[in-house]
């Protein structure tokens, strides 16, 4: 794939710089939404990292690298899966099934939510650096 | 604490494989993985004392009870193969410490931990879940990793066995995806039990018998039955030889579990063997694949080659066990499961041994090694009998019960080619051990010089596995039983 971070390419690189912090935006909305509307960690990483590959494309694989470095990538894959197998022990810790969020708050309800959210914010958060991973491994020439 | 088990069984090996790819340290890493491999096994062995009078144990995830949410049913029939994949897992990781310095950068052997603790998070899901669709997702944990695993091999070729496993792998994931969308379609549901129940009474029987084939035929390339094993013989051969005795001991042992548990519990036996009479398509491909590879193996040059296809011939009497659909049948079929997942695993162990310190294994340069690694030797010896089937051997075992049930259905062919087989195995190991023992000519002997004993921490393991091994095959009896029960337990069909 070839990479161009030219200065000809003027248009393309306003509007993505526009276009950036609205997809950034629409992927948190479709994170933390999620628990009332269509949405969820699957999607919203998707969306999230779209961001970055976006800018990738355009600005460069070089500057991506600095905003993300793939060592950071590699700890927050990792990051996200622990979230939510920790989430999942934690569940067990407190006396309930696998991933039983009843227990987590004093009332159920309230303990799905917060059970939810930080399942799904694990799922976002490997997603995201997954996708990211992914786009490095194959735009980098190595 | 005790009613958690069946979900720390598989979240202990979960837990640890990303908290191993945060530490990075190669010498930490394996010590957690090692440590948490430990820890499932012993939550497997407190499982089985709890099932082993046959009662069954229903986890509900998430505190949804089934058929709503997903839960993990554990009885006789699974907790078994659950420690087969622990025990195995355990053994071979503590084994891998020496084994994988070779051909494998320091920097990476996180990574290779990772993936095999993720390989051995799938297998024990897919053997404990009670989902059919988890069944699914648990595969592709542990495939994905696998496939992983094998490209780790020192040689170049490992990447294209890897990539081959990937796609024949892949069209088989997706068979078993496509049998499970059908069932959903043709019942309404993904629990096994509430399948079980729902599949005789079901208004689309053509559905069924579509998800039947997909699922049969997905299972059986992930199992290496016979005309469906193409992607094991390069994988076991290229990989590193501590995922090739991992894999020998476990992935295929699961499939198959996979394979009766679809059989027996979900269809039911009267479905698959008397509505659809399976056994004419499963009996045939046994003999072919356990005459033709145990016939190929003789004229295998490589150690390792020589053993997957002998891995091969030995699903093939797996499946003549489950094809026969009886009691006596099946309990031989587990037991085959189990020791010969024990003794391929031990083979590739010491094959492992004679690789790290010889470097190659290339069966005609290995005169005489005896002299230079007398305890890897003797390993290969007893385990290489257990394959044979010699008396007092868990080989014997469990081809003694498999012949004596192929008499008792009076199928009495079946049994003499069986023989037949025995015989072409006591040819291609006993080659090997003669090769080992004695000298035919002085010429090729060369690059011999300096080899000696493999370290403690790969024979430990493997005389550990031996010691097992040999247990089982002096009091057979007690494995049989177990087995037995399985049998029982699976004939019976869900309660």
């Amino acid at each position: 794939m070839k990479i161009y971070p030219r200065q000809h390419h003027r248009v393309l690189q306003v509007i993505t710089r526009l276009m950036v912090p609205f997809v950034l935006m629409f992927g948190l909305y479709v994170q933390f939404h999620g628990d009332y509307g269509p949405g969820g960690g699957f999607q919203a990483g998707v969306i999230f990292a779209s961001a970055f590959i976006l800018y990738g494309l355009i600005f460069g694989l070089h500057r991506t690298r600095k905003v993300l470095p793939p060592s950071t990538l590699r700890w927050l894959v990792s990051f996200g899966v622990l979230l939510y197998a920790g989430t999942g022990l934690l569940t067990m810790l407190l006396g309930g099934n696998l991933l039983d969020y009843d227990v987590l708050a004093s009332n159920p309800l309230s303990g799905q939510h917060w059970g939810i959210f930080a399942v799904e914010l694990g799922v976002g958060i490997t997603v995201t650096s997954v996708m990211i991973s992914l786009f490095y491994g194959f735009a980098s020439k190595r | 604490m005790m009613d958690q088990l069946p979900a720390l069984q598989v979240m202990l090996p979960m837990t640890m494989a990303p908290l191993i790819v945060l530490i990075r340290n190669p010498k930490w890493s394996w010590l957690l993985a090692t440590l948490a491999t430990g820890a499932a096994c012993l939550v497997s062995c407190l499982l089985l004392m709890q099932v082993i009078d046959g009662s069954v144990i229903r986890y509900a995830i998430g505190g949804w009870e089934a058929p709503t949410g997903i839960e993990f049913y554990i009885d006789r029939a699974n907790a078994g193969v659950a420690l087969l994949v622990t025990g195995v897992s355990f053994v071979t990781l503590i084994y891998a410490y020496h084994s994988i310095q070779h051909g494998i950068d320091s920097s990476r052997h996180y990574l290779f931990y990772t993936g095999w603790l993720l390989c051995t998070t799938g297998l024990i899901g897919m053997v404990i879940t009670g989902d059919a669709f988890n069944v699914f997702v648990f595969l592709e944990i542990s495939s994905l990793s696998t496939y992983m695993l094998v490209a780790f091999g020192s040689d170049r070729r490992a990447l294209v066995a890897s990539f081959r496993y990937l796609v024949i792998g892949s069209i088989g994931a997706s068979f078993i995806l496509l049998g499970i969308g059908f069932l959903y379609a043709a019942t309404g549901t993904l629990n096994m039990v509430d399948l079980a129940m729902r599949i005789p009474t079901t208004e689309s029987p053509r559905a069924v018998l579509v998800a039947f084939s997909f699922l049969t035929v997905g299972v059986m390339i992930k199992a290496a039955v016979f005309p469906l094993h193409g992607w094991l013989l390069s994988a076991y051969h290229h990989a590193p030889i501590a995922v090739t005795a991992f894999l020998a001991g476990t992935a295929t042992k699961v499939s198959l579990y996979i394979l009766v548990r679809m059989f027996f519990s979900v269809f039911g036996e009267a479905y698959s063997f008397e509505q659809l009479f399976l056994n004419w398509v499963l009996l045939p491909a046994a003999i072919a694949g356990f005459l033709t590879m145990s016939l190929v193996a003789i004229y295998q040059t490589d150690l390792r080659r020589m053993l997957a296809y002998s891995s091969v011939a030995q699903i093939g009497y797996i499946i003549a066990g489950i094809s026969l659909a009886t009691q006596q049948g099946l309990t031989a079929a587990v037991v085959h499961m189990f020791n010969h997942g024990m003794v391929k695993a031990a083979l590739f162990m010491a094959v492992g041994c004679i690789l790290y310190r010889v470097g190659h294994t290339h069966i005609p340069s290995l005169q005489r090694l005896i002299s230079r690694m007398p305890f890897t030797v003797t390993a290969f010896i007893i385990a290489g009998l257990g394959l044979i089937g010699v008396p007092l051997t868990v080989g014997f075992v469990s081809k003694f019960s498999l012949i004596q049930a192929l008499m008792e259905r009076g199928w009495w062919a079946a049994a003499v080619l069986i023989l037949v087989s025995s015989v072409m195995a006591t040819a291609y190991v006993g080659r090997v051990i003669y090769l080992l023992l004695f000298r035919e000519s002085r010429s090729e002997t060369a690059g011999m010089t300096g080899v000696n004993e493999a370290p403690l921490l790969m024979l430990a393991p493997l005389y550990a596995l031996l010691a097992l091994s040999v247990y089982f095959g002096v009091f057979g009896s007690q494995t049989l039983r177990l087995a037995a029960g399985a049998a029982q337990t699976l004939l019976g069909g869900y309660q």
